[in-house]
C-alpha cells in the first residue's frame, strides 16, 4: 500500500466516523415522548457496546479459549497449559518474580514519594525538587531501562563504564555483575520502576498533603502534637484514600510490567515476568496455548486489584 | 556514454553477463528473450515497460525482455518485509533501482528487527506482506504453513536460477515439503575466527589448520601473554540471549560428530543428550570455561553471558584478547577506520575442523518467500534470484555476502566478504544451515539460548543438555 492509499484510508475512516457520529446525535436529537431518557441512554449505549464487545469481550474469551488448547491452537488439551505454569520450573520462577514486582514496587514507590512530599512541603525549593522527582515520569520505559542499563553495566578488567561500578570501585569494593544473578537481579530491576513510579506517588500525594484543612493541623498544634504524631494522627488518616489509589494504580501498572524486562535483560538470567513471558511464549517461541495461559492469569490476578481500587475511589467520592 | 550506444552494446553484453533467466529451460524466459516483440501486447502499448529495453547497473547492463514474459507491471506496487534495518537497509533498496527503471513496478521496503515474531502474527490476521525475507528455515516451514493457499510456490524462473546457482543445500532449506518456496536472498559464513593479523606476527603465531593446533595455540597464547587471553567471547544480545553460545555448539557437532549425525540432530532423529552433544558441548567447554583462556578484557568465564555479543570481539584491537569466534557479518561491528584484510588490524580465518581433510561451514542467510500471486511478485522474485542482483548488491555493500554461484567475487570488496564468498563456492566445502535457526521455536529461540546462558553461568553440560531435550515440543 502506498503512502497515498494509507492517507485516502484515514480521511475515509474520519469522514466515516463523523458520519456515524451525527447519524448517533441525530437519533437522539429526534427521540421524544414519555420514556425519551432512557432511549437516548440506549442510543449512546448501543455503540459503545457493540464496541466493546468487539474489542475487549471477545478477545478476552477467545484468549480463554486458547488458554485450553495446544501449542497450535488446533487441539483442546483441557488445564494442561495451567498445570505447566504452576509445576514448570523456569514458569514458577516467572510467577515468583511477579510476585516481587507486586509487592515491592507499589510499596517503594509509595513510600519514597510520600516521604519526599512531605519534606519538601512548603519548602522554598518545593516547585524545583518536585519537577527533579517527576522527570523520570516523562521518559519512557525502554528509555529509562537503556539509562539504567548503563548505570549497571559491567566490565571484569580494566576501567568500568557503568555508574555503579564505577563507584564500587572507588570505593575499593570488587565490581559486580548486577544484571546476572538471580535473585538479585530482579532487585535492581525493580529499581528502576520505583524510580519512574515514585514522581507519580509524589505528585498525587504532595495535592493530598496540601488539601488537609488547615484547621485540623492547628487544632492538632494547640494540643501539642509533635511531628511523628502529626504524621501518624493527622496526615496519614487524611490522605489514607490517596495513598489507597496510588498503591493500587502502581500495583496494575507493575504486574504488567514487560518494557523494562524485555529491555534489560530480555527476560534471560530468570528475571521474565509474566507478560514479558507471555509475549515470549507466544511470538518467540510460537506457543500460542501457553501464551494465552500466561494472559488469563495476568488478568485474573488483575481483576481483585481494579475491584478494590474502583471501590476505594467511590468511597472517596461518597464523602 | 550515450543512451544509444548503451542500448545497443546492451542486447549483446546482456546475452553474456546476464543470466536473470538464462537458463532457457523455461517456456517463460523464452518467451522473454525474444525481445521487442515478446511479453504481453499491453507491455508494448503502454510503452514504458520491459520489453527491449535495457538499463545500466552497477555491475553491467540489465536486459529488461526478462521481465516482459510476466507483463505489464509498470505503477504496480511489491511490498518487502524485512528485518534488514538501517544501515544495511539502503544498499536493500539500493539494488533493487534497476529493476525498478526496468519494469517501472515499485517495491516498498518495511524493515523490522521484530519481524521474526509479528510475520505470523500479520499472516494469521490476513494483512502478509507480498514478500518476506525470512531468516530462519524454521520459520519459513511456519510461516507457508500459516499462510497456506496464500503462500506462493516459487515460480519456473525462480526454480531454474535456483537449480543453476545455489547448492542443493540452499535449494532444500527454502523447500517446504520438497517443494521450493523461497529462493535465497544473502548469506552468511559463521565458521570464522577473528584475529589480528598483526599480533599473531609479532609473536610469531600460525594460523591453525587442525582443531589440535587451535587449542596448542591456545594454551601458547595462555602461557606467552599474562595480561591477556587467549579468547574472548559475548553470548548477550537482548532478547536473543544465549543464540552465540548455540554457534559454537553446532561449529563443534559439524566438527566432532559429522555433517550427518548434525543433520539428525537438527531433525531430533537423535535425542538432544545424544553422547555426541555433550562431546561437542565439552569440547566447546574446554575453551568457554576455563578461566585460563575466557574472557579476555571482560573478566571471568560468567561475564561472557552478560557481555553484549557487538562487543564480544572488540578487546582483540587493545591486546586483551587474541581470538573471537564469529560470523562474517561481525566485521560491521568493528570502529570505523579499522583495517580488515590478511594484512590489516583485524582478520578472520576458517575455524579448523579436526583434521584437514573435511570442510564444514555452518552459515545462515535470508530465503525470499511470497505470499501473493501475481505477475509484479514473481517479476520481483526472479530478479533477486538472479546473479545479477547478487552482483550489483555485492558492489554497493559491504558485510554482505551471497551464496549465489553467479556472484562474481571481484565485486566484492571488503576482504572477509569476498572470504566468505570464496567459503561457500569452495568445492570442498560442506554446507550446514545454523541449527537453532532450523529447529523448532520452542528450543532454537527458546530452551536452546537460555540452556547456553544457564551452561555459561555454570549448570552442567548434562543438566543443561537433559532440560533442552525435555522442551522439544511432542506430537
Amino acid at each position: 500500500m502506498s503512502t497515498f492509499d494509507k492517507f485516502e484510508q484515514m480521511v475515509i475512516a474520519v469522514v466515516a466516523f463523523a458520519v456515524v457520529f451525527a447519524v448517533i446525535m441525530l437519533l437522539a436529537d429526534r427521540i421524544r415522548g414519555r420514556s425519551a431518557d432512557r432511549s437516548v441512554a440506549m442510543v449512546f449505549l448501543v455503540p459503545t457496546v457493540v464496541l466493546l464487545a468487539v474489542g475487549l469481550v471477545y478477545p478476552a474469551i477467545r484468549t480463554l479459549l486458547d488458554s485450553f488448547r495446544n501449542a497450535e491452537g488446533t487441539k483442546f488439551i483441557g488445564i494442561d497449559n495451567y498445570q505447566t505454569v504452576f509445576s514448570d520450573h523456569d514458569l514458577l520462577i516467572v510467577l515468583l518474580n511477579t510476585v516481587l514486582w507486586v509487592v515491592f514496587v507499589p510499596f517503594f514507590a509509595t513510600a519514597i514519594g510520600l516521604l519526599y512530599a512531605l519534606v519538601i512541603d512548603k519548602s522554598r525549593v518545593e516547585a524545583i525538587a518536585k519537577a527533579l522527582v517527576f522527570l523520570p515520569m516523562a521518559i519512557s520505559f525502554v528509555g529509562a531501562s537503556i539509562i539504567w542499563k548503563f548505570v549497571y553495566t559491567y566490565k571484569g578488567a580494566g576501567s568500568q563504564i557503568g555508574l555503579l561500578n564505577e563507584i564500587l570501585v572507588k570505593l575499593g569494593l570488587p565490581a559486580q555483575q548486577f544484571l546476572l544473578n538471580w535473585p538479585s537481579n530482579t532487585f535492581w530491576l525493580i529499581v528502576v520502576m520505583i524510580w519512574i513510579q515514585a514522581g507519580f506517588a509524589m505528585t498525587v500525594l504532595s495535592a493530598a498533603i496540601k488539601a488537609i484543612p488547615q484547621d485540623i493541623i492547628e487544632a492538632a498544634r494547640l494540643d501539642g502534637v509533635n511531628a511523628v504524631g502529626m504524621f501518624r494522627f493527622v496526615t496519614l488518616p487524611s490522605i489514607r484514600p490517596a495513598v489507597i489509589v496510588v498503591l493500587t494504580t502502581i500495583a496494575i501498572g507493575t504486574l504488567k510490567v514487560f518494557d523494562i524486562v524485555r529491555t534489560m535483560t530480555g527476560g534471560q538470567f530468570d528475571t521474565s515476568v509474566i507478560a514479558n513471558e507471555f509475549y515470549n511464549q507466544s511470538f518467540n517461541i510460537g506457543d500460542e496455548g501457553l501464551g494465552a495461559t500466561l494472559a488469563v492469569i495476568l488478568f485474573v490476578l488483575v481483576i481483585p486489584v481494579v475491584i478494590y481500587n474502583v471501590r476505594q475511589l467511590r468511597k472517596a467520592d461518597a464523602r | 556514454m550515450s543512451k544509444r550506444t548503451l542500448r545497443q552494446g546492451g542486447v549483446v553484453i546482456a546475452s553474456l553477463a546476464l543470466t536473470l533467466t538464462a537458463c532457457g529451460g523455461s517456456s517463460k524466459s523464452d518467451n522473454g528473450a525474444s525481445g521487442s516483440s515478446g511479453g504481453g501486447s499491453s507491455a508494448g502499448a503502454s510503452g514504458g515497460a520491459a520489453a527491449g529495453k535495457t538499463v545500466q547497473g552497477k555491475s553491467g547492463p540489465l536486459d529488461c525482455s526478462v521481465f516482459s514474459s510476466f507483463g505489464d507491471i509498470k505503477g504496480k506496487t511489491i511490498s518487502v518485509y524485512t528485518t534488514i534495518v538501517a544501515p544495511e537497509d539502503k544498499p536493500q533498496i539500493d539494488s533493487y533501482k534497476p529493476f525498478e527503471d526496468c519494469t517501472g513496478a515499485k517495491v516498498n521496503y518495511e524493515g523490522n528487527k521484530d519481524m521474526e515474531s509479528q510475520l505470523l502474527v500479520r499472516i494469521k490476521g490476513g494483512n502478509a506482506p507480498d514478500i518476506a525475507y525470512i531468516p530462519q528455515p524454521g520459520l519459513l516451514q511456519q510461516a507457508v504453513k500459516a499462510a497456506g493457499s496464500k503462500a506462493d510456490p516459487a515460480p519456473q524462473t525462480v526454480i531454474d536460477n535456483v537449480t543453476k546457482y545455489f547448492g542443493k543445500d540452499w535449494a532444500g532449506y527454502g523447500s517446504v515439503d520438497g517443494k521450493l518456496y523461497a529462493a535465497p536472498l544473502g548469506a552468511n559464513v559463521k565458521s570464522f575466527v577473528w584475529y589480528s593479523p598483526k599480533m599473531f606476527k609479532d609473536h610469531n603465531y600460525q594460523v591453525p589448520t587442525t582443531w589440535d593446533q587451535l587449542m596448542q595455540l591456545t594454551a601458547q597464547i595462555a602461557k606467552d601473554d599474562k595480561n591477556a587471553k587467549p579468547w574472548c567471547a559475548g553470548f548477550e544480545s537482548g532478547g536473543a540471549t544465549g543464540w552465540p553460545g548455540t554457534d559454537w555448539v553446532e561449529e563443534l557437532m559439524l566438527r566432532t560428530a559429522g555433517p550427518e549425525t548434525y543433520d539428525k540432530w537438527v531433525k531430533h532423529e537423535i535425542p538432544f543428550n545424544d553422547p555426541s552433544v555433550v562431546k561437542a558441548l565439552d569440547t566447546a567447554g574446554a575453551i568457554l570455561k576455563n578461566p585460563a583462556y575466557v574472557n579476555g578484557g571482560y573478566g571471568g568465564v560468567k561475564t561472557i553471558a552478560t557481555t553484549a555479543f557487538q562487543d564480544g570481539g572488540q578487546p582483540i584491537l587493545d591486546g586483551t584478547c587474541y581470538m573471537h569466534q564469529q560470523a562474517s557479518f561481525y566485521a560491521a561491528n568493528w570502529p570505523k577506520g579499522t583495517k580488515i584484510g590478511p594484512d590489516g588490524d583485524i582478520f578472520a580465518f576458517y575455524e579448523p575442523s579436526m583434521d584437514a581433510s573435511s570442510k564444514p561451514v555452518e552459515g545462515a542467510g535470508e530465503f525470499v518467500a511470497s505470499f501473493r500471486n501475481a505477475p509484479e511478485v514473481e517479476a520481483f522474485r526472479t530478479y533477486l534470484s538472479s546473479p545479477f542482483w547478487a552482483n550489483e548488491k555485492a558492489i554497493i555493500s559491504t558485510g554482505w555476502v551471497s551464496a549465489n554461484k553467479g556472484a562474481n567475487i571481484a565485486n566484492f570488496k571488503n576482504p572477509i566478504d569476498a572470504l566468505s564468498v570464496k567459503t561457500l563456492q569452495d568445492p570442498a566445502t560442506v554446507f550446514r544451515f545454523d541449527g537453532s535457526d532450523a529447529m523448532p521455536a520452542a528450543v532454537g529461540t527458546g530452551s536452546f539460548w537460555k540452556g547456553m546462558v544457564n551452561w555459561i553461568t555454570g549448570a552442567s553440560t548434562k543438566s543443561v543438555l537433559d532440560s533442552i531435550e525435555a522442551s522439544w515440543p511432542k506430537s
